[in-house]
């Protein structure tokens, strides 16, 4: 499949009467994206803010964090399953809008939502803090459960995702990157002396709340598969979860998956990048077993000589990420896998729940629990009313003074297990 | 956690989910559980079921508790 | 700023004093001595650092009277009171090695002064000593000092002036077995690209995680009479009284709880709850049996299956809680219960 993925550079994000994009800055007119909210009766209310990088702004409980992107050529239309209908995404044309991002945020739907700093010591740890970010708080109506208002909200961010999308739709873009792969005989033909490589990408699925969904699809009840590495740039995979911010794939990074690109870079030239294949990380042993074994067997019939697996999240995942890498190695498929750790405070605990010896090829996006203090900012979008709860905080989270003693955990994007960072540990 | 309560000298069996886990942190004593957020339940039963089905579980345990063990032992049905 | 005053220690051979033969010299206390390497560290330092000491000693004699030699340099080094102290670098030289390890752990330790040495990886001083004091990794023989020196005074530079230390790939120090998060030059996905294709192509790479070896302990002979056994609930799945009175913490938990479950028959919606955060929260939270299963204990202890159920449960939450601390956990509660006279535990996880 062959997509050509438009890049508009988005230099401001401004409030106005009128919505458009006029070189390169994006003028929003909030009345244009309420009734995109609202058409959902479970959201009462919902209102925008703009975080720039630099900017004295804290942003938390950050939900989820999307790119905006329209498709104006080839089949199908963003996030299929839920601005769009099912049809097979990832040919064709989009067009992106790079440098900025939604992010939804609002009152607590879990335990584990994130923080976004604009500035000061968090700022190195997110990516989202180098985005220019549309931030939408949304308000449940009363009496709405967990699960239904973390799906309204979800669904929500993409609405508007698309809506400020299709801004751009007939606008020039700035650069132009085509991603193409080849069909399996092509392939061989093409590229005979290259490794044959495949991206197993493990996508967070231990149930309500944490979820992932795939072409509208919750992919706990999805039996691994394979994707071409460009319908994900279509959103044809995006995230629901609630997982430890540091470490879960906000729709943005499916968006812009690291190790697809990164193979991209490589692709017909030390390598021949095949596929993704995409499997889950279930509650029950027996979906650990069979996904893992599936998985295994895609790489076998798929003749790899070599994969990248990431993990989403930590704990009993830990053994979904060891059981595919022991399985694909015992097909004679070499591994890399990416993850992060639980090291401790002090960093000298055992890292991660599950080992072994297969594993030895491992690259980490660091030390989840390590503290770091944050400063007090000038601004709040969203509420400090659940910075004592969100996972990697403590009651005492919250000092006098203002700042926020936390571990990374806390911060959306900091130890991510795709590989979008720079953080890791030794 | 397991560990440190065998080490104190107690007979433990540890009741869970994911057992590779309790293997490789070298747990003696292992039954295997339901799921992750309901080890000891399923919701998908009326409740009397449920109960029923702990009851198993339990006495599995209890069972397990009462067989000596030479390094580690998953009790499955 | 006054000049960071640094002791220095080597062997008989790098004093000049001899090789083999003379490896049997009592230690030598050299004040305001600057010699052998100690020059180019001196040279290093420029205006920053001075040795102000130098201590000899065979490589022999230390080792054949480790514990006198130690306290006799210990009491020198006390008195000298530097900022820092430099011992080798030893290179691929075992005893030396090993000298140099045990004089600079123990000068840390014992004097709580800032230590560091140098040696060749495989030098057996390194297992020893590396996980209690830094050592800096250097080449297997003295044709490397130039480089040992430089790295050595650059590292005792920052150390002594209180700059953060990088982690041990960043620093140039051995691994101490503590992760230290630090940010790399390439992304983490470049990185295991780069990693793949060197794994593909058979060239070395180098995992930047380890895998770890696990410990393990006999298990207990088993529960003979239990009819008349007291049986404990303990449980990693954040099952709290309602309200999380401790408020333990829904990940990387810093406490345990200990609850009361006397009269209690059942735990329902009202009056338990999960504080877990790693887990779909909603099957526990109405009805916690689910994780810690009170409702049908009480059923076998009146049915006389079990003599009892213990009074007390303990809970903690295992969601990104650090071994070492559920290792903590584990050991205080193990010792409650044996205390109370438990006689076997179910411990559940989710």
């Amino acid at each position: 499949m062959r997509l050509e993925l438009g890049k508009i550079n988005i230099t401001d994000i401004r409030f106005a009467k009128e919505s458009k994009i006029e070189q390169g800055v994006l003028y929003i007119d909030p009345d244009y994206l309420k009734p995109v909210v609202l058409e959902d009766e479970k959201i009462r209310d919902v209102v925008f803010d703009i975080a720039k990088p630099g900017e004295s702004v804290r942003i938390t409980p950050v939900k989820d964090v999307i790119e905006p992107r329209v498709k104006v050529e080839g089949r199908g239309g963003v996030f299929p399953g839920w601005t769009s209908k099912v049809d097979t995404v990832g040919s064709g044309r989009t067009l992106a809008l790079k440098g900025m991002a939604v992010v939804t945020a609002g009152k607590i739907v879990g335990f584990q939502e994130g923080i976004i700093d604009m500035t000061g010591t968090g700022a190195k740890y997110t990516p989202f803090s180098k985005t220019l970010n549309l931030c939408m708080v949304c308000e449940p109506v009363e009496g709405l459960k967990q699960h239904d208002y973390e799906a309204a909200v979800r669904k929500a961010g993409f609405r508007v995702a698309a809506k400020i999308g299709e801004l751009a739709r007939g606008l020039e873009a700035d650069e132009i990157c085509v991603y193409e792969t080849c069909g399996i005989r092509e392939g061989i033909e093409k590229y005979p002396d290259l490794p044959r490589v495949a991206y197993v990408s493990m996508l967070q699925t231990q149930g309500l709340l944490h979820d992932t969904y795939v072409y509208g699809v919750d992919a706990k009840q999805i039996i691994p598969t394979i994707l071409s590495p460009t319908e994900i740039m279509d959103g044809a995979v995006v995230s629901g979860n609630c997982v430890s911010a540091c470490d879960k794939n906000p729709t943005y990074i499916h968006q812009n998956n690291p190790v697809v690109e990164d193979l991209f870079a490589q692709h017909g030239k030390t390598l021949n990048f095949v596929c993704q294949i995409i499997t889950n990380e279930n509650v029950y042993l027996a979906d650990k077993e069979r996904s893992s074994n599936m998985t295994a067997k895609l790489c076998r019939m798929l003749d790899l000589d070599g994969v990248v697996v990431t993990q989403e999240g930590f704990g009993n995942p830990d053994t979904d990420l060891i059981m595919n890498c022991k399985k694909i190695e015992a097909e004679g498929v070499k591994t890399v896998i990416v993850t992060d750790e639980y090291a401790g405070r002090d960093g000298k605990s055992q890292s991660l729940a599950d080992a072994d010896a297969a594993a030895d090829a491992v690259v980490t996006g660091g030390n989840a629990n390590e503290v770091v203090v944050l400063p007090k900012l000038d601004k709040v979008i969203g509420t400090l009313d659940y910075v004592n709860r969100i996972a990697g905080a403590s009651e005492d989270t919250l000092r006098p003074d203002g700042t926020l003693e936390v571990e990374l955990q806390v911060i959306t994007g900091a130890t991510n297990e795709m590989g979008f960072g720079t953080l890791s540990a030794r | 956690m397991v560990k440190e309560l065998e080490r104190a000298g107690l007979p433990v069996v540890h009741v869970c989910t994911v057992t590779p886990i309790s293997l490789t942190v070298v747990a003696n004593t292992i039954v295997p559980a339901i799921a992750i957020p309901h080890p000891l339940g399923n919701p998908a039963l009326d409740k009397t079921e449920e109960k029923a089905l702990r009851r198993k579980l339990v006495m599995k345990a209890l069972s397990a508790l009462q067989t000596e063990v030479d390094g580690q032992k998953v009790f499955e049905d | 700023m006054a000049k960071i005053k640094v002791v220095h220690y080597i062997n008989q051979f790098f004093a000049g004093i001899g090789g083999e033969e003379k490896a049997d010299i009592a230690a030598e206390l050299h004040k305001g001595e600057v010699i052998g390497p100690g020059m180019a560290f001196n040279t290093g330092f420029g205006e920053e650092a001075e040795i102000i000491a130098t201590i000899v000693c065979g490589d022999s004699y230390f080792n054949e009277n480790i514990d006198a030699v130690k306290a006799e340099i210990l009491g020198w080094v006390r008195e000298l009171a530097p900022d820092l102290f430099i011992a080798g670098p030893a290179f691929n030289a075992g005893r030396y090695g090993v000298a140099c390890g045990t004089i600079a752990a123990a000068v840390k330790e014992e004097l709580g002064i800032k230590s560091i040495t140098g040696m060749y990886v495989e030098n057996p001083g390194a297992d020893m000593y590396k996980d209690k004091v830094y050592i800096l990794e250097t080449k297997d023989s003295a044709a490397g000092m130039r480089a040992a020196v430089k790295k050595m005074t650059a590292f005792a530079l920052k150390y002594a002036k209180d700059e953060k230390i990088g982690a041990s790939c960043e620093d140039g120090y051995m691994n101490q077995g503590v992760r230290v998060n630090f940010f790399e030059k390439e992304r983490g996905s470049k990185r295991a690209v780069d990693m793949l294709i060197a794994k593909l192509a058979g060239k070395p790479f180098t995992t930047e995680y380890p895998m770890p070896d696990f410990d393990r302990v006999e298990p207990n002979p088993a529960v003979k009479d239990m009819a008349h056994a007291t049986i404990a609930l303990v449980t990693s799945g954040g099952i709290v009284p309602k309200g999380n009175p401790d408020h333990i913490e829904s990940s990387s938990a810093s406490k345990f709880g200990e609850y009361s479950i006397e009269g209690v028959t059942d735990l329902d919606e009202s009056t338990f709850e999960t504080a877990h955060g790693g887990y779909d929260p909603v099957y526990a939270n109405l009805d916690a049996d689910r994780v810690l299963p009170v409702d049908v204990l009480r059923d076998l202890e009146k049915e006389g299956v079990i003599g009892k159920l213990h009074e007390k449960y303990y809970a903690t939450v295992g969601n990104g809680t650090a071994v070492a601390s559920a290792k903590k956990y584990g050991a205080e509660i193990g010792k409650r219960l044996v205390a109370d006279g438990v006689d076997a535990v179910i411990l559940t996880s989710t």
